[in-house]
């Protein structure tokens, strides 16, 4: 029997879950359904709810749009646990990095604004003008 | 290559399976997860930009809101849309690996490659476009005044010339240090005033802005910052672009040669794991960069 024949994943179960061709069909159908929606809400003026509004809308969207690639395109929905615990411990990893490096940024910018509305030319050293 | 002969089949299992595997299935599982762990590095590497751009425009909300202007809407969606459907076909490919499709598989692995190289194209028309217009990074950035008057922001409500300061209004007061002068350092207020800053340091001014200065396309000041995260992070998307048409290339020559069979087809499995993480990260990187609003 050829490895390569189909009754051979028969009778020995294949390597990985083989996803349905419908399903990855339904997956690219929703993927470019809620790109439309995604650029569709920049173009809609009631649906602007502002720049931090719309920034929050579209990272939802966005990360709507990486779950299906991540659960169907990428087996996450039929791997073992492990592999969505290693993806959620880095996503909650990037969360804190960024969210951390964020509040540090942000205590220290009035001291900036403060330190250039003295006197701006000296802010920058002069090795950025050689 | 005995590996590619059908006459080797009945070896099939000793010939891809490693001595330390019990099973196919089991050398598989292993292969999924280091690549899953190596993915997870990429998208720390990824989270370092991320992280770039997130502090960047919490700071300085008026420099993205003007800049994203420059990117083109529709050319972003172009590529996000060549992308998403490469992602299909390499899914498709790997589907029809698993079924022992080797012909179809190397089609859609084709399609992959086409659309990988579609994205590449679209992706220099776009670069180009900066290139000539000089919408650059740091100092390399030159904005002419033809492209400056096109922009909707460049005269709109978005300027703030009594807010503007310059050199000399700032040093004719010199608040205490520490004491944050009240008509810049507003940074609880809602983000759609635009708040420019006091002066670009000069290694970021553009070399034909002089200090202290305010011409009427640059009362948004520094927007080449803008320029300089979206070539950081949209370059070092395009280079796993690359990198993963590589990967593709060869799993499609691979797969026309015969190398793969259901038993041993984890490379095909574990490029197209890569190429969708491609996907993933301009998933965000689309409307982060092109649907600001």
């Amino acid at each position: 029997m050829s490895a390569s024949d189909p009754d051979f994943v028969r009778h020995h179960g294949s390597l990985g879950h083989i996803v349905p061709l419908r399903v990855l069909a339904l997956t690219l159908a929703g993927l470019l359904l809620l790109t439309v929606v995604t650029v569709g809400v920049t173009m809609v003026p009631w649906l602007d709810l502002g720049p931090a509004g719309n920034l929050w809308i579209a990272l939802l969207i966005a990360t709507i749009k990486a779950a299906l690639v991540a659960l169907y395109f990428m087996h996450l929905r039929y791997e073992k646990p492990i592999i969505s615990i290693i993806l959620i411990v880095t996503l909650c990893f990037v969360i804190l990095f960024i969210g951390l490096s964020m509040m540090d940024s942000r205590a220290y910018q009035p001291s900036i604004r403060a330190y250039r509305a003295v006197d701006p030319t000296r802010y920058a050293p002069d090795v950025y003008n050689r | 290559m005995t590996a590619n002969s059908p006459s080797a089949s009945p070896s099939t299992h000793a010939q891809h399976l490693a001595h330390h595997f019990e099973s196919p299935a089991q050398q598989f599982d292993a292969a999924v997860q280091g690549m899953w762990l190596f993915l997870a590095t990429e998208i720390l590497l990824f989270a370092g930009l991320f992280c770039l751009y997130a502090v960047f425009r919490a700071n300085n909300p008026e420099i993205f809101q003007h800049a994203h202007h420059y990117l083109s809407k529709p050319l972003g969606a172009l590529n996000t849309v060549v992308l998403l459907c490469s992602s299909f076909t390499v899914a498709a490919a790997v589907r029809c690996a698993q079924l022992g499709r080797s012909r179809q598989s190397a089609t859609l692995l084709g399609l992959t490659l086409a659309c990988g190289l579609a994205f590449l194209g679209v992706k220099y028309v776009e670069y180009h476009h900066k290139w000539k217009e000089g919408l650059l990074w740091g100092r390399h950035f030159r904005l002419t005044e033809g492209e400056a008057a096109t922009l909707p922001s460049a005269a709109g409500p978005a300027t703030l010339p009594a807010a503007a300061p310059d050199a000399t209004s700032a040093s004719l007061g010199p608040p205490a240090a520490g004491d944050s002068a009240p008509s810049v350092a507003s940074s609880d207020e809602p983000s759609a005033t635009f708040r420019p800053m006091v002066l670009a340091p000069p290694g970021l001014r553009s070399p034909d802005e002089p200090a202290g200065v305010t011409t009427p396309q640059q009362q948004v000041r520094n927007i080449q910052t803008f320029f300089a995260v979206y070539f950081l992070m949209t370059g070092l998307h395009a280079l796993h672009v690359l990198v993963g048409l590589g990967l593709i290339a060869w799993i499609t020559w691979r797969t026309v040669a015969g190398a793969f069979s259901p038993l041993y087809f984890t490379p095909v499995a574990m490029a197209a794991l890569y190429w969708h993480l491609v996907d993933l990260i301009w998933i965000y990187l689309f409307p982060l960069l092109y649907l600001i609003h």
